[in-house]
C-alpha cells in the first residue's frame, strides 16, 4: 500500500518511454495491469510493471484527456494490446497506432454505445476457398457464453477470433457501490467460479493492506492450503475434461471421480464445494484444525496412488498421445510477446510464477520452483497439470506437519487509508491474478481494478489453434480452460 | 426371411450392449440394454420440427435413409436361408443401396445450411469414399474365390478348411467390422458421445432432425450395425445346421458389441487428419484377402 501521491505523475511521452522501455529485451518484467479511472474531466492512466527478478513492481501514472490521440504502447509491445482496447472503450480515448481497437467487454458505462454485441467487427477474409465456422455464444456443453469464429481452409483452421463480453456483470464498479466489507468479499467471489480461494485472497489481501493489517499465520496457512486444494481439483477435473474431449473413457471417469474427494473436502472444511465463505478479509472463518488436517492427510492417501496410475495409464497410450502431442502449439516468442501468464506461459518455457516472482501466503517458506514445459502443446499443458497437483500434494503434506495456532480474537479494523493505491497479485490455479484498489479522500474505494488470468490468455488461445484442425479446437480449449466471466467482469 | 428376424433382433439389443460395455468398463452402473430401443420409441411418438431453411430434401431423407437400410438388409442371407431378395451380384445392390441413403443424409445435412453440418456431411462423404474400395475389393475376392456373385451362394461356397481360408475369415472379419464402425460412426473414426461439434462426423449432421425423423435414423442405425454383424456371422457358419448357426449368431453378434464398447472404453479417438489415412488401410488389408484368394486358386505359378 502506498499513497497516491507517492506514484510519479509523468508526461506521456515519458509515460510511454518508461513503461514500453522497461519491457524492452526483458523477459523477466512483465505488465501485470494498466488501467485508467476518471479524476475530474481528465483521465489517469496507471501502470504497473512487475519485474521477476527483483520482486519489485514499477508503478508509474499519467494524466491524460479524453479527447487526445496518443501512441500506443503496443505499437512497441503486444502485451498492450487488450488493456489499451478497454481504456479506449471506456473513456475513448484515441490511439494512433494501435492495430485494432476493438471492443473488450461492453461495460454498461463505456464512452461509445453505439458498439454493441450485436456489431463486433468481426476480421474476415474474401475468398471462394474459406469457409467461416461460427460456435456460440450458446455451447453445447454446460459452459459460459462466448463467441468463437474460425475461419478455415477446409479442416484447417486459419484464424481464430474470440469474442467475449456477453458475462459481462459491472464487477469493479460493484466494489464501490456496495459499501459492506461481506458484499464486496462475495462479489470477489463471484468473479469467477472455479477460482474463488484465488479471487477472495487478492481481494483480502487488497483489505487488509488498505486497513494496515497484519495477517496472522493461521489466515496465511489456511489460504495456502485452500489454494492449493483449488489447483489441485481443477487441474485434475481438466484432465479429466481434456480425456473427454479425446473421447478418452476411461481418463474421463477416472480423473472425474478423483476431483470429487477434494471438492467434498472442501465442503467438509467450510460447507461449500467451491471454497464459498471459506476466505475472509482478516477472519480465520474455518480453521484448519488437527482433525480437518487428519482427514486431509488421509483424503490425499488415497487420491495419490489412483491419480499416479491413471496418469501412468494415460500417458503411455499411443492414441491419447498421438492426441496431445503437437497439438495446439504457442511458441515462446507469441507467449512472451502477448503477456499470458500462469500456466500458458509456463507451457512454452515463460517463467510466470507467483508464488516464486512476488510471493505471498506461505509461498516465501515453501520456496516454490515452477514446473515450466517448453513446447507449448496440449501435452505440456496436460504435462505441467499432473505436476503441479503432485507439487500440490507435496506442498499440503508438508504444510500439514505444522499446523499453526488459531488466533481466535475478532480482528479489529482501521478504515480504510485515504488517498491510497494498492496492488495484490496471487497466482490462481490459472495464473496472476491481480487486484488494484484506489481510495479518495475519505478513505472510500473510487477505483478497484480486477486483472483475471484469461484476460491475455484467451489470445494464447486463439493462436494455439492456428493451422490446426478444427476437430482439435475443443481439446485445445480445455487445456487452456481459460474463465469467460473472469474476463467479462 | 430368417436372416431378417435375426437381424431385426440383434439390432434390439447391439447398441445397448456397447452402451452398457461402456459404462461397467469406465465403473458405472449404466442403462439397460433395451434403453436406445425405448428412446427409439419415445421418438417415434413425437412430432417433428423443420427449419424454416430446409427444402423439402430434408424432410424426405430420413425416410429414405431407413428404407435404404431396410432394402439392403432384404438381400442378406443367412447361411443356407437366401435373403428375400437374392440374386446374382447382390452385394453390390447391397453396397449402393446403402450408398444411396447416405447421400440423401448428407444432402440433407447440406440442405440445412448450417456451416457444422456442411462440415460433418464432408467428413462423412470422404469416409464412405474410401469405406467403399475396402468392401469391393473384400466381396470381390470371395466372389472370385467361390466363382459366385450373390450373398448366400458365395457364403454357402465358402468352406473353412484350410489355413489360409480361416485367415482370409478372420481379416474379412476385420475389414467388414471396421467398415460396420466407419459407417455407423463410431470409435475410433468417430466418437458417438461427444457434445463438441466440431469433431463429430455423423452427429452433428442429423443435428437439426427431431422426433419421428430422428427415430428413423437411430433405428436405421442400429439394424446397419446388425446387418454388418450378420456379414461376418456368414463368413464363419457356412453351411451349419440352424440348431448349431442361430445360437452362433448371437453368440457373435455379442462378442462383436462387447469388443466395440471395450475400444470405446480404453482408447482415444484418432485424431481427424489420421481417419483417411486409417480407412485406406482397410483397402490394403482387402489387398491381402485378395491376394490369398489368388493363392488358394492357385493363380500364381
Amino acid at each position: 500500500m502506498i499513497p497516491v501521491s507517492d506514484i510519479p505523475e509523468i508526461e506521456y511521452e515519458d509515460f510511454f518511454g518508461l513503461n514500453t522501455g522497461f519491457l524492452f529485451n526483458s523477459p523477466e518484467r512483465h505488465c501485470v495491469n494498466y488501467f485508467g479511472y476518471r479524476v475530474g474531466k481528465q483521465v489517469k492512466l496507471i501502470c504497473c510493471i512487475a519485474d521477476d527478478s527483483t520482486q519489485k513492481i514499477q508503478i508509474s501514472s499519467c494524466m491524460v484527456e479524453s479527447t487526445d490521440s496518443l501512441d500506443s504502447f503496443t505499437a512497441r509491445n503486444f502485451c498492450f494490446e487488450k488493456f489499451e482496447r478497454e481504456i479506449h472503450e471506456n473513456f475513448d480515448i484515441g490511439y494512433k497506432d494501435h492495430p485494432w481497437l476493438k471492443p473488450v467487454r461492453y461495460a454498461h458505462n463505456r464512452a461509445d454505445q453505439t458498439k454493441t454485441i450485436a456489431n463486433y467487427p468481426f476480421y474476415s477474409i474474401e475468398s471462394d476457398e474459406l469457409h467461416e465456422v461460427g460456435v456460440g455464444p450458446i455451447h453445447a456443453g454446460i459452459i459460459e457464453p462466448g463467441h468463437f469464429r474460425f475461419i478455415c481452409n477446409g479442416e484447417q483452421i486459419l484464424h481464430l477470433e474470440i469474442q467475449l463480453g456477453y458475462q459481462h456483470r459491472g464487477i469493479e464498479q460493484q466494489f464501490l457501490e456496495k459499501k459492506k466489507l461481506l458484499q464486496r468479499t462475495t462479489i470477489a467471489e463471484s468473479i469467477a467460479g472455479d477460482t474463488v480461494v484465488g479471487h477472495t485472497t487478492a481481494f483480502s489481501q487488497v483489505w487488509e493492506s488498505l486497513c494496515g493489517f497484519k495477517v496472522s499465520r493461521d489466515i496465511e496457512f489456511a489460504r495456502t492450503i485452500a489454494l492449493e486444494l483449488e489447483r489441485m481439483a481443477v487441474h485434475t477435473g481438466d484432465l479429466s475434461g481434456v480425456c473427454t474431449d479425446i473421447a478418452y473413457q476411461l481418463g474421463n471417469s477416472v480423473f472425474g471421480r478423483l476431483r470429487t474427494p477434494i471438492i467434498n473436502y472442501m465442503q467438509e472444511w467450510c460447507g461449500s464445494r467451491l471454497s464459498k465463505g471459506l476466505v475472509r478479509p482478516g477472519r480465520n472463518q474455518f480453521p484448519l484444525t488437527p482433525e480437518l488436517a487428519h482427514r486431509l492427510a488421509a483424503v490425499l492417501d488415497v487420491y495419490e496412488p489412483d491419480f499416479l496410475e491413471m496418469n501412468e495409464q494415460m500417458f503411455q497410450l499411443p492414441s491419447v498421445l498421438s492426441r496431445f502431442e503437437r497439438t495446439g502449439v504457442v511458441s515462446y516468442d507469441d507467449v512472451l510477446s502477448i503477456g499470458t501468464v500462469g500456466m500458458a506461459a509456463r507451457m512454452s518455457g515463460l517463467n510466470r510464477d507467483i508464488r516464486s516472482s512476488h510471493p505471498f501466503g506461505l509461498y516465501p517458506e515453501i520456496g516454490h520452483q515452477p514446473i515450466i514445459k517448453h513446447h507449448g502443446d496440449v501435452y505440456s499443458r496436460v504435462q505441467i497439470r499432473k505436476a503441479e497437483v503432485k507439487q500440490s500434494m507435496q506442498y499440503i503434506r508438508n504444510l500439514l506437519q505444522g499446523i499453526p495456532e488459531q488466533d481466535d480474537s475478532e480482528p479489529s479494523f482501521e478504515n480504510p487509508k485515504p488517498n491510497s493505491f494498492t496492488l495484490s497479485l496471487v497466482e490462481g490455479w490459472r495464473g496472476e491474478i491481480c487486484h488494484c484498489a484506489i481510495t479518495g479522500d475519505k478513505g472510500e474505494l473510487i477505483m478497484y481494478k480486477v486483472k483475471d488470468p484469461s484476460f491475455h490468455n484467451w489470445l494464447a488461445l486463439a493462436l494455439s489453434v492456428r493451422n490446426n484442425e478444427i476437430s482439435d479446437f475443443p481439446i485445445c480449449n480445455k487445456s487452456f480452460n481459460l474463465s469467460y466471466s473472469g474476463h467479462d467482469l | 426371411m430368417l436372416s431378417l428376424i435375426l437381424i431385426v433382433i440383434a439390432s434390439a439389443f447391439f447398441t445397448g450392449i456397447i452402451i452398457r460395455t461402456k459404462s461397467i468398463a469406465s465403473g458405472r452402473k449404466g442403462p439397460g440394454i433395451f434403453q436406445p430401443i425405448r428412446d427409439v420409441l419415445r421418438l417415434f411418438k413425437k412430432g417433428v420440427v423443420y427449419s424454416e431453411t430446409t427444402s423439402f430434401v430434408f424432410q424426405i431423407a430420413p425416410t429414405i435413409y431407413f428404407s435404404s437400410i431396410v432394402m439392403a438388409l432384404l438381400v442378406v442371407p443367412f447361411g443356407r436361408s437366401k435373403g428375400i431378395i437374392s440374386f446374382d451380384g447382390d452385394f453390390i445392390f447391397f453396397a449402393y443401396v446403402l450408398a444411396l441413403g447416405k447421400f440423401f443424409s448428407i444432402i440433407s445435412a447440406m440442405d440445412t445450411g448450417s456451416s457444422f453440418e456442411g462440415m460433418g456431411a464432408s467428413r462423412e462423404a470422404l469416409y464412405s469414399m474410401f469405406a467403399e474400395p475396402a468392401f469391393f475389393i473384400l466381396m470381390g475376392s470371395l466372389a472370385l474365390l467361390t466363382g459366385f456373385t450373390s450373398f448366400q451362394e458365395m457364403f454357402a461356397a465358402l468352406h473353412i478348411g484350410s489355413y489360409i481360408s480361416y485367415a482370409l475369415a478372420i481379416l474379412g472379419t476385420f475389414v467388414l467390422m471396421m467398415i460396420a464402425m466407419v459407417e455407423n460412426s463410431r470409435m475410433p473414426i468417430d466418437d458417438p458421445k461427444t457434445h463438441l461439434e466440431l469433431t463429430m462426423v455423423h452427429e452433428v449432421m442429423i443435428l437439426d432432425n427431431s422426433g419421428f425423423d430422428l427415430g428413423l435414423i437411430l433405428t436405421a442405425g442400429y439394424l446397419k450395425f446388425a446387418i454388418y454383424g450378420a456379414l461376418v456371422v456368414n463368413l464363419f457358419i457356412g453351411m451349419f445346421p440352424y440348431h448349431f448357426s442361430i445360437p452362433m449368431f448371437f453368440i457373435i453378434q455379442f462378442v462383436l458389441a462387447t469388443g466395440v464398447g471395450l475400444i470405446e472404453s480404453f482408447m482415444a479417438r484418432f485424431r481427424m487428419s489420421h481417419n483417411a489415412q486409417f480407412i485406406f488401410v482397410l483397402t490394403s488389408v482387402s489387398l491381402l484377402i485378395f491376394f490369398g484368394a489368388l493363392l488358394i486358386l492357385g493363380k500364381f505359378a
